[in-house]
């Protein structure tokens, strides 16, 4: 069972409705309990890190989250949840569950794409993954995969934590992760079949931790 | 960098599709959820349904729809027609979708779009525009004038001046829509779209005018558009997602090609 966090922010049901097609079992919750016994915790969000940050203090899912890493349990931040995973947050600015080293940034305003043409922010649309590390979240997506991204914050972090970096007028970390930790700028629930393999990947890393535990 | 996206639009009125869609080999498709998990097969990038019902009925039965559309299909989709308030963009989000549109109701009350973008994030609201081409006047410099409900009705407000206002207020989109273009098959008015994608830093999504996927080419390169919405030009199985997208590669412009 992979609990998906709800706390105000935004698009669980999108990701429950992805697991539930791919025949994966979860839960949509905002209580630590079920949070704790679950074999995998994904951490989605769309909105402002501040806002989300107070939402998840107010039922003790910060902590939570704190013990799942601790413990080793696999989580998954998801855009919003990727970003506020990291110590600190310029949207705000507001510290942020600091799980894993890095800081949230706002793109600059004068960034152009390759073209030359003006890089608009919000970064929305189709993206590619520029694949840095082989790793069990990215198995058997090809270079330059595509996925669907809508933010006008990126992820700075440990250059040895990046996994995938898109571009946007810049490169940026697009997936980090480290130890049972994953998390991706983009939204695998709204990335066709890429953003399903990614998601199946994710199960399977909680079925092989669990199998290891026992 | 980012891929030039295909839109493509489903007019919905009591739960089914106005015009039927025609696959290839195919017969009519009337039901919206099977024609959205087609085209979600085929390729395309964004779905957007137009509720044109005018009933309360009607809209229970679309918000049915909206939820089995969230549950067979995984990528972005958008739902305009009858969102005239916080809560019907609510009702809406919550079914599944990822965007609202809103057009004439916007018009009337602008600040439906902050409530929106403050409520939901910029990223979830798209403003139509519909724009028909007038002679400049000291009202209308850009000779450019916004037309609700359908064209039939004149707003006296500049199409350039009521982007900026848009995006001020939090649109995190735009789809601009020639009221002169649309059915035409003619090709996108190029002019407006990029006098209007020039004048705003939030993506613009063209619409109108699509006769072959030349013209889908024209309006994502001269036309300055991030995304081209089409219909009939695929929906009556002239086109395929496909045959537009390698054009659009062939053309240069990057596109998501596997799917």
């Amino acid at each position: 069972m992979i609990a998906i966090v709800e706390y105000g922010a935004g698009n669980q049901t999108s990701v429950m409705r992805a697991l539930n097609h791919l025949g994966i079992p979860c839960i949509v919750t905002a209580d630590p309990g079920v949070m704790d016994q679950c074999a995998g915790i994904i951490f989605p969000g769309v909105g402002a890190a501040a806002q989300a940050m107070a939402n998840l203090a107010a039922n003790g899912v910060d902590a939570a989250l704190r013990r799942a890493a601790a413990r080793g349990q696999p989580i998954l931040g998801i855009c919003l949840g990727c970003q506020i995973l990291l110590e600190r947050s310029e949207e705000g600015p507001v510290e942020t569950l600091g799980i894993l080293p890095g800081i949230c940034r706002k793109f600059p305003d004068d960034l152009r794409d390759e073209a030359g043409d003006v890089a608009r922010i919000p970064h929305m649309g189709w993206n590619g993954l520029n694949i840095k590390k082989s790793d069990p979240l990215l198995a058997g997506l090809p270079q330059n995969a595509e996925f669907y991204f809508v933010h006008g914050f990126y992820v700075e972090t440990k250059p040895e934590m990046v996994l995938a970096t898109s571009g946007h007028g810049m490169e940026f970390c697009a997936v980090y992760g480290r130890g049972n930790i994953r998390a991706t700028q983009f939204h695998p629930e709204k990335s066709g079949r890429a953003g399903l393999t990614l998601l199946e990947n994710f199960n399977r890393m909680c079925i092989d931790q669990c199998c290891q535990k026992d | 960098m980012l891929s030039k996206r295909l839109i493509v639009c489903l007019d919905v009125r009591n739960g089914r599709l106005t015009k039927g869609v025609k696959f290839t080999g195919n017969e009519d498709i009337g039901d919206p959820v099977e024609s959205a998990r087609l085209y979600y097969r085929h390729g395309v990038d964004e779905v957007v349904f137009y509720d044109i019902t005018a009933s309360a009925e009607g809209r229970g039965i679309f918000l049915d729809v909206v939820e089995r559309v969230a549950s067979e299909i995984f990528i972005p989709f958008s739902v305009g027609g009858g969102i005239a308030s916080v809560a019907d963009m609510r009702r809406v989000l919550n079914a599944g979708a990822e965007k609202i549109s809103v057009n004439s109701a916007a018009v009337a009350n602008p600040a439906l779009i902050s409530e929106g973008a403050e409520a939901f994030g910029s990223q979830a609201i798209v403003v139509g525009m519909d724009v028909l081409a007038v002679p400049p006047t000291p009202d209308i410099p850009s000779g450019y004038e916004i037309v609700v409900h359908g064209g039939r009705k004149r707003t006296g407000l500049d199409a350039i001046a009521w982007a900026k206002r848009c995006e001020e207020l939090g649109a995190g989109e735009l789809c601009v829509n020639s009221i002169d273009a649309d059915g035409t098959r003619n090709g996108y008015e190029l002019k407006l779209t990029r006098t209007i994608a020039d004048a705003v830093g939030i993506p613009v999504i063209a619409s109108g005018g699509a006769g072959h996927p030349g013209h889908l080419c024209d309006v994502l390169t001269t036309g300055h558009a991030s995304a081209a919405l089409v219909a009939s030009i695929v929906h009556y199985g002239q086109y395929s997602i496909r045959q537009c997208k390698e054009q659009m590669e062939a053309a240069g412009i990057k596109t998501r090609m596997s799917w």
